[in-house]
């Protein structure tokens, strides 16, 4: 692999290994993105390791500000295909344990499909085809020996869409710990109480627990999905616009969550709201058409981002 | 051009039109119902007897049908049920210029009888010869109270007979007939092997000869039995009610056949609700009496109730679980398309095809094939078990034709289910399997609710196939305190055949115009109750797993 294979080598070996279909290049990134020499310029000067010379290790073609300590996932050269059409192209990057990271880009880049692979949700979706390596803890969980649903266990899903059980309140916290088999009463009602107190949302059902949970507000839903994914104690969640469908007091009220789990577990957010990503995040990837432009450490990513293309996406310019 | 764009691109035409095509649509319905329950509400309510006097001087006594008026000639003629149909027709036509005096006489009495439908006429006499009634009171109480002796004479003397003799019968017919039909199949088919004379054939014609012996015991029993029971009622038949007919005619009527009596011109408004009651419970309790001409409806209730039950214990888990399988786990491709259209295709054949299918698949193959396995004697004697129709096979013609509703609809259900609610599940780590089982089937259960709704009310509602798979005119309830209880094998009654029948089939079509609409409402009323059970336990599950639109 060589570097900045995104805009400077549409029929490198990507293609022809891959899907013999010729890479569309970038299009003009807005009325600044001008002139191409100047970003080529400016991206191996920044790039940590020139991916050319150590594929699969570090990162390739993506500007990334500095090695992490100790990632808990390591994609390398992720590539998703609907059908015939790359959905993700050579997607290398690790995420550090315990902290929150934030994948920003436009829509249609790739950011949700890559979040979808981290618990392997897309194998739902008939026709999709993932190479590479996703590794969680030295597993690689694209292996199709891999115990899905462990996976899903131990890698929880909130979606952009509340979506509760038409259960109670009760049920659709204890239903991970259900399904794994766990009937000791004792057990549950303790999980459920610890989970839904960590969802910040004791106070408003502790005396409707056996309610349907239908009748909670969207930002209820959305606590209520988030104490669902706690109660079986991931490792990981995943978290795919998770404010999208709110209001802005329950938008901050997720938000204020996510900052009260950071530590605990680690966190990944998809999100279209940049000051979202800044807010919440320690870390931020920007994805653009399939392909990671740039990952660094959230404060540095927002203040003096490496690409152009960043700069570009996060000032508004485009996108 | 604006004031064009107001009125036809404001569409208020178009709110015209859906709203009149609704109309029309529900007036039609109302419609329906309103002359099914017109014509059928009214029959239970006994009508005025009028004693009607002819220009010519002849006098009859009848309840008026209909007037109908004659534009051309300019006559209106008046239709009476006259009754007393051994003395000439039921129904008579009269020219409303022919009618002189019309009266309402207090003591007519219209008498049901077990034959020969009701008679109309004045009560002359009772002659109680074996009966001890008290001679005082108006001659209709001690009509009444003869009537009771008789009844319970009838209960304690001839009633334990008739029970005896249907004890034997059923032996006779049931036990004793098909171990001879058995025992003499084993005997041909040795005399086929030639191995007759061996020990085997010895024994065989042992218990022939044994069955032989019970048979014609059994007969012996049953003959002394009959006889005297025959005794018993001529000696009740002597006691008969002497009627007088409009024309001055007498009839004696033995008391025995006399099924109940009124007199409907002194009847209050109270003794008229009674009446009322009393022939709706009869309608539901009976038997159907005089080739399904009078009497109760019970066996066609019964059968019909019970056929849908099987329909929906055959055909409601089978759709079920083939909706789930081409909604949830079939790949879309080219076959599971074919499938779908052909399984949406399946709804629209005729039902009368189904009828054929079950005649040539389930009575011949299937049926003919469990007889030839099971009871092969019993298809030599020309008596197949299975291998005719009866309300199994016709549960599971209907169910056949009912399927393809289940399996849409429950198709349909799982797909209306949001796609995050699932992965929702499956992000916790659950299997497909406990999705389906704990979330989706639980959501989907109101729309399969509504698939089995429409199955219920299109199998209830179906005629033609049954005609063909086990529908009878007449036939008992296929249900017993013998084991097995429900007898599958047993031909039925139901509602819609019982209306084809007594409006197209009976001898007496303008005597059973009541029934028939009696019967029609009867049915629309059980599909009714029957599907608004299914929509209340629908509701039940649409409350309690809404999905509300986030």
């Amino acid at each position: 692999m060589n570097n900045l294979i995104h805009r400077d080598a549409p029929d490198g070996e990507l293609s022809s290994s891959n899907h013999g279909q010729p890479k569309k290049p970038l299009p003009a990134w807005g009325p600044a993105a001008a002139g191409n020499d100047a970003r080529q310029e400016k991206l191996p000067g920044n790039a940590q390791t020139d991916g050319a010379a150590q594929p699969g290790e570090g990162v390739a073609k993506t500007v990334v500000s500095g090695p992490i300590a100790d990632p808990i996932v390591r994609a390398r050269n992720v590539y998703l295909y609907y059908g015939n059409a790359a959905a993700l192209t050579d997607v290398t990057m690790d995420i550090p344990r315990g902290q929150v990271t934030a994948l920003i880009g436009p829509s249609g880049c790739g950011k949700s499909t890559f979040l979808r692979c981290l618990n392997r949700m897309n194998d739902l979706i008939d026709n999709v085809r993932t190479t590479g390596r996703i590794e969680l803890d030295d597993q690689d969980i694209l292996d199709p020996t891999v115990d899905v649903i462990d996976l899903r266990r131990r890698v929880g899903m909130v979606f952009q869409k509340p979506t509760p059980f038409p259960k109670t309140i009760y049920e659709n916290v204890a239903y991970g710990l259900r399904i794994a088999g766990i009937r000791k009463k004792s057990v549950l009602d303790e999980v459920v109480e610890t989970s839904i107190k960590r969802a910040a949302l004791w106070d408003e059902v502790k005396d409707r627990l056996h309610d349907s949970a239908m009748g909670l507000s969207g930002g209820q839903h959305q606590r209520l999905c988030i104490a669902r994914s706690i109660a079986v104690d991931p490792e990981i969640i995943l978290m795919d616009e998770p404010c999208s469908a709110l209001d802005p007091r329950s938008t901050t009220r997720i938000e204020e969550l996510i900052g009260e789990l950071r530590g605990d577990y680690t966190i990944v957010i998809v999100t279209h709201n940049m000051q979202q990503a800044a807010r919440v995040s320690d870390y931020t990837a920007f994805l653009y058409e399939g392909v990671l432009i740039e990952f660094s450490d959230t404060t540095r990513l927002f203040t003096t981002p490496a690409v152009r293309e960043t700069e570009d996406y996060i000032t508004g310019r485009f996108g | 051009m604006k004031r064009q764009r107001g009125f036809w691109q404001k569409g208020e035409p178009f709110v015209w039109a859906t709203g009149a095509a609704l109309a029309v649509t529900l007036s039609l319905t109302v419609l329906l119902l309103a002359v099914v329950s017109w014509n059928g509400l009214g029959v239970p309510w006994p009508k005025p007897l009028a004693l009607v006097e002819l220009n010519d001087g002849s006098q009859l006594l009848g309840q008026h049908v209909e007037t109908e008026s004659d534009a051309a000639a300019g006559v209106q003629r008046v239709k009476f049920n006259v009754a007393n149909r051994e003395e000439g027709a039921a129904f008579v036509w009269i020219d409303q210029s022919q009618i002189r005096i019309q009266s309402l006489p207090a003591d007519a009495m219209v008498v049901e009888r077990e034959t020969n439908l009701n008679y109309h006429g004045f009560l002359d006499e009772l002659v109680t010869p074996g009966l001890d009634v008290v001679p005082d009171g108006s001659v209709r109480d001690r009509l009444a109270a003869a009537l009771d002796a008789v009844r319970s004479r009838t209960r304690v003397e001839v009633a334990p007979l008739k029970k005896q003799e249907e004890t034997i019968s059923r032996e006779l017919n049931d036990t004793v007939k098909y171990q001879k039909v058995e025992v003499e199949y084993r005997a041909k088919l040795l005399a086929r092997a030639s191995r007759e004379g061996t020990d085997e054939s010895r024994l065989l014609a042992d218990q022939l000869r044994t069955l032989e012996a019970r048979e014609s015991e059994l007969k012996q029993r049953a003959f002394q039995i009959t006889q005297e029971r025959t005794g018993l009622e001529s000696a009740l038949r002597e006691n008969v009610a002497v009627f007088r007919n409009a024309a001055g005619q007498q009839r004696p009527i033995a008391l025995v056949d006399i099924v109940r009596f009124h007199c409907p011109n002194q009847m209050g408004f109270l003794a008229k609700c009674g009446h009322y009651t009393m022939k709706v419970w009869q309608l539901l309790a009976d038997d159907p009496r005089e080739a399904n001409q009078d009497g109760g409806l019970r066996p066609a209730i019964f059968g019909t109730v019970l056929l849908v039950f099987l329909m929906a214990i055959a055909c409601f888990p089978l759709g079920v679980l083939s909706g789930i399988y081409l909604g949830e786990y079939a790949r879309d491709g080219l076959l599971v398309r074919l499938v779908r259209v052909a399984v949406n295709n399946l709804a629209g054949i005729p039902s009368i095809v189904y009828g054929i299918f079950g005649l040539g698949f389930f009575i011949y193959l299937i049926g003919g094939s469990l007889d030839q396995w099971f009871f092969p004697a019993r298809v030599d004697a020309g008596e197949p078990v299975f291998g005719r129709g009866c309300i199994l096979w016709a549960s599971l013609t209907l169910g056949l034709l009912t399927i393809p509703v289940v399996i849409v609809s429950t198709e349909e259900a799982l797909r209306a289910i949001p796609r995050g609610v699932s992965e929702g599940s499956y992000a916790l780590g659950a299997t497909k399997f406990q999705t389906l089982r704990r979330v989706l089937l639980p959501m989907a259960s109101p729309g399969m609710m509504t698939g089995f709704i429409l199955a219920m009310a299109r199998a209830a509602g179906e005629v033609a196939p049954l005609m063909i798979t086990g529908a009878a005119k007449s036939a008992p309830i296929p249900v017993s305190g013998e084991f097995p209880f429900v007898h599958l094998d047993r031909q039925f009654m139901h509602l819609g055949f019982h209306i084809f029948d007594i409006s197209c089939k009976s001898p007496n079509v303008e005597a059973t115009k009541p029934m028939v609409y009696v019967t029609t409402m009867l049915l629309l009323l059980i599909v009714i109750a029957m599907t608004s059970i299914a929509i209340y336990f629908r509701n039940r599950m649409r409350t309690r797993y809404q999905i509300r639109s986030i």
